[in-house]
């Protein structure tokens, strides 16, 4: 098993990502630099961790979307590969055009730090098998810009194809749907604002994100 | 010829940061001030003479960069 953490200026859960898959799996991790042009080889699931990738200057995400690894994630991403983007990895996501809407400011304009309780709402994905039996998740999340927007068409359509995986049970941020967490069409890119990486094991207050790495693993 | 792109959220955008700027804004007494709108202006020098070619090229760089066009509009003004 081998996995990779993509690291932007400004990344800062970066080495949290790369200890989390460690501990939680026994896939080895790479750590990739923004600026490289090929990823390595083999790769079962490449990761987009959190932070402030540029400051987040401009929006959350729009410049690393543009950085040279990221037309190789996109390829990668269409060969099948597993990809993961956790916070700004998700914000880079959808401005990369890899995954449907946007994330706003929070409702309350307050940056947020603390635990969720998570509904698994569709445990057929690749990255959401493991939770299967408990239908729930309780993750930290961390951020300013959380807020899940999309076009009233375009939520319909994500709900009605089964691409909202996890939901807020008490919506922290102003998220449309209480979305969390989407997939893309294929299933293989998966982003998320709250942190797996944070909870991955009791210590943490919640083992519950070695599931996601587990399962995105599996599946490879 | 220099050229400054508006870019503000769209019109069924919620904007929370207009929303609080309204609130503080009747807290002044300005009770007749309504949709306060916040957005961003970034202007640059860019090389070239025909304004429709500017323009179309600007455009484009707003639809890769400057703007979201998820959540964004924007609008291009050359001098």
């Amino acid at each position: 098993m081998k996995s990779a953490v993509i690291v932007f200026p400004g990344s800062n859960c970066d080495r949290d990502c790369k200890v989390a898959i460690e501990r939680s799996t026994a896939s080895s991790v790479d750590m990739v630099w923004h600026q490289e042009t090929a990823l390595p080889s083999g790769l079962d699931l490449i990761v987009l961790p959190g932070g402030f990738s540029y400051g987040d200057y401009l929006r959350c995400g729009a410049m690393a979307a543009l950085s040279p690894v990221m037309a190789e994630v996109k390829a990668a991403a269409e060969r099948g590969v597993a990809v993961v983007g956790i916070c700004n990895g998700f914000q880079v996501l959808c401005e990369a055009g890899m995954l449907p809407g946007a994330l706003l400011r929070n409702a309350k304009l307050k940056y947020i730090c603390k635990a969720v309780t998570l509904d698994v709402t569709n445990t057929q994905t690749r990255f959401s098998t493991g939770y299967s039996a408990s239908r729930e998740a309780v993750m930290t999340v961390g951020n300013g810009e959380g807020n899940f927007f999309a076009e009233e068409a375009e939520l319909d359509r994500i709900e009605g194809e089964g691409q909202v995986v996890f939901r807020y049970r008490d919506n922290p941020n102003g998220s449309a749907r209480n979305i969390a967490g989407i997939v893309n069409g294929k299933g293989n890119v998966l982003g998320l604002m709250p942190h797996p990486d944070r909870s991955f094991e009791g210590e943490l207050g919640s083992a519950d994100g070695a599931l996601l790495f587990q399962s995105a693993l599996a599946s490879a | 010829m220099k050229a400054k792109v508006h870019v503000f959220l769209k019109p069924g955008v919620l904007d929370v940061q207009g929303k609080a700027i309204e609130g503080a804004v009747h807290t002044l007494g300005f009770g007749g001030v309504s949709d306060v709108r916040v957005g961003r202006m970034i202007e640059f020098d860019i090389a070239g003479t025909d304004r429709a070619a500017v323009e179309a090229e600007v455009k484009t760089l707003c639809d890769r960069l400057l703007a979201n066009t998820v959540i964004e509009s924007y609008r291009v003004e050359l001098i």
